[in-house]
């Protein structure tokens, strides 16, 4: 064997030892609630809890939201941008990454000074306006994955003689993109969904400086508060997460089959 | 001809700019404005008045020793995170091993780089911590304490290794393309001017693929700066890092100033703004290269 090949396969090792141990200890922790026996206790206590149940709904609705009025956002703008605004393509990618340059604490941080109950936007002030908050705090940290995955989808469809195809046809502005752009990205659209879930249900920092019942600051409160429960919902974490991952890899399948129509 | 025929900005040249109104208005409102109140905040008093002193409240003991204790340990996890990674993507590229090893590892990173926050606290308390799975079994094993030899998992090694965990992935997946792009014929023409591994790697392929490794690095090492919820899971406040001491700010104004706290925020900005414009600077010149 050359010893490149061992190197090799003693960084995989040095990898695998890495990212499985801990992985393997969450899990031989979550099943050591009973005394001297292994057992589904500790996630039999998470599912009966009832904030477990209230806060995982609340994310779960949060994150529908997220999704759907951020693709409102990022489709039409990606596909303007295309069409009729190329000179603009920069600074708009530009914005979209902004969010990972500027942390997450100081954006909330901002929020907070700008939409207290005694300014001028009020969001804060009401429950309601804090969920609009909220939501659009997770728009902002789902920005950059969710215009990239659009704007890849949208690469490899001709947008302008789409576009023109269904003028022609007497198509009006909400049926050509309703009908006719976003079916076309869907594999975009769907992957954007699915990290952006990942991203809103782990999420911590915004809903807790924002005092929202949601399923991460409840991890946290849990993980201060009792034993095995915790290392139950971070293998549940990681199943969402794993599953989110292996959605956007099927939907990218799923497009890269499909015969292409163009 | 009158004159609505030929206006000084024409209709169409209008509504291709509405078009991304909303996008700017949104971009504006939650994105811009937020944190440019928190910079220009930094600048003033509580009672509105210009003023340098909150800045120069930034370089006290308590402040200073939370940026440097931050600063070490986005450092420490970008570093291993990036040599780690680096050796990964090096060994599925370059190191000859089977194809499903590398479309696993790829899979397998996708998922362990968006695995942060609270639950990745949480696993390795399972893990290393006092009663956790290798703690235990070093113990009941080897008879080996890992705590008595000053290891703490709520502390600077502690929380790097903890940020490691997502910074390796991140690392396998942007630097796997780069590695593609080594030409094997530039490792057979060094081979037939005589060179040796060594050589090869010491003066071409370290020389191309440096602005990739350490642009990356830079990102990691801001991606390690901005998190907190891993930090907060795992050490309660305990650990005086930026964020931690932000958001305790945020919750209780513990600083007792106000634009203190949005020098803070102003700080955080500063740093991980300058990591990712040299990012930027340094991928386009990794971008050079393979053309």
């Amino acid at each position: 064997m050359k010893p490149a090949k061992i190197l090799a396969w003693v960084a995989i090792a040095v990898g695998i030892i890495y990212f499985f141990v801990p992985l393997l200890g969450t899990f031989e922790f979550s099943l050591r609630m009973r005394r001297g026996e292994y057992s589904f206790d500790a996630y039999g206590s998470v599912f009966s809890d009832a904030a477990f149940r209230a806060t995982f709904g609340y994310s779960m609705l949060m994150a529908l939201f997220t999704i759907i009025f951020g693709m409102l956002l990022v489709v039409p703008t990606a596909y303007w941008v295309r069409l009729r605004l190329p000179q603009m393509r920069p600074v708009v990618e530009f914005l979209t990454l902004m969010p990972l340059v500027i942390p997450a604490i100081v954006v909330v941080f901002g929020y907070l000074r700008l939409y207290n109950s005694s300014s001028y936007i009020p969001f804060t002030g009401s429950i309601m306006g804090t969920n609009i908050l909220l939501v659009m705090s997770y728009i902002t940290l789902a920005l950059p994955y969710m215009y990239r995955s659009v704007d890849t989808a949208m690469r490899t469809i001709d947008v302008r003689t789409l576009t023109e195809a269904a003028e022609i046809l007497g198509a009006k502005w909400p049926t050509i993109m309703f009908r006719c752009i976003f079916p076309n990205v869907m594999s975009g659209v769907l992957s954007g969904a699915f990290i952006t879930f990942a991203i809103v249900m782990g999420e911590f920092t915004m809903a807790a400086l924002l005092n929202r019942p949601a399923f991460g600051p409840y991890l946290q409160l849990v993980g201060a508060n009792k034993a095995y429960e915790p290392s139950a919902l971070a293998v549940i974490a990681f199943a969402i997460t794993w599953l989110s991952m292996g959605l956007i890899q099927l939907v990218t399948r799923f497009s890269k089959l499909a015969p292409s129509r163009a | 001809m009158n004159a609505a025929s030929s206006p000084i900005i024409d209709r169409r040249t209008v509504i291709d700019w509405l078009g991304i109104v909303p996008f700017m208005i949104f971009a504006l409102m939650f994105l811009i404005v937020p944190t440019l109140y928190l910079v220009v905040g930094a600048f003033f008093t509580p009672d509105g008045h210009l003023t340098l002193e909150n800045i120069a409240g930034l370089f006290t003991p308590t402040i200073l020793s939370a940026y440097w204790i931050s600063i070490k340990v986005s450092l420490a996890s970008s570093l291993g995170g990036a040599l780690i990674g680096f050796f990964l993507a090096w060994a599925v590229v370059l190191g000859g091993l089977p194809s499903w090893i590398r479309s696993s590892l790829l899979t397998f990173s996708g998922v362990a780089s968006n695995f942060a926050g609270v639950p990745l606290a949480f696993a390795f308390i399972a893990t290393l911590g006092r009663t956790g799975l290798v703690t235990v079994f070093l113990r009941e094993s080897f008879g080996f304490n890992l705590y008595s030899t000053g290891f703490n998992l709520l502390s600077f090694f502690g929380l790097t290794i903890t940020y490691m965990f997502f910074q390796i992935p991140l690392m396998v997946l942007i630097l796997t393309p780069a590695l593609d792009g080594l030409k094997k014929e530039w490792r057979e023409a060094s081979e037939i001017l005589g060179a040796s591994t060594w050589q090869y790697w010491r003066m071409v392929a370290l020389p191309i693929l440096w602005p990739s490794l350490l642009g990356t690095s830079l990102l990691l090492f801001a991606n390690a700066f901005g998190a907190i919820a891993t930090a907060y899971a795992l050490t309660g406040s305990s650990l005086n890092i930026v964020p931690i001491l932000l958001y305790a700010q945020i919750r209780g104004d513990v600083l007792h100033n106000p634009n203190l706290g949005y020098a803070l925020a102003l700080g955080m900005i500063v740093i991980t703004g300058l990591s990712n414009i040299l990012y930027i600077w340094l991928r386009m010149r990794a971008e050079r290269w393979p053309k």
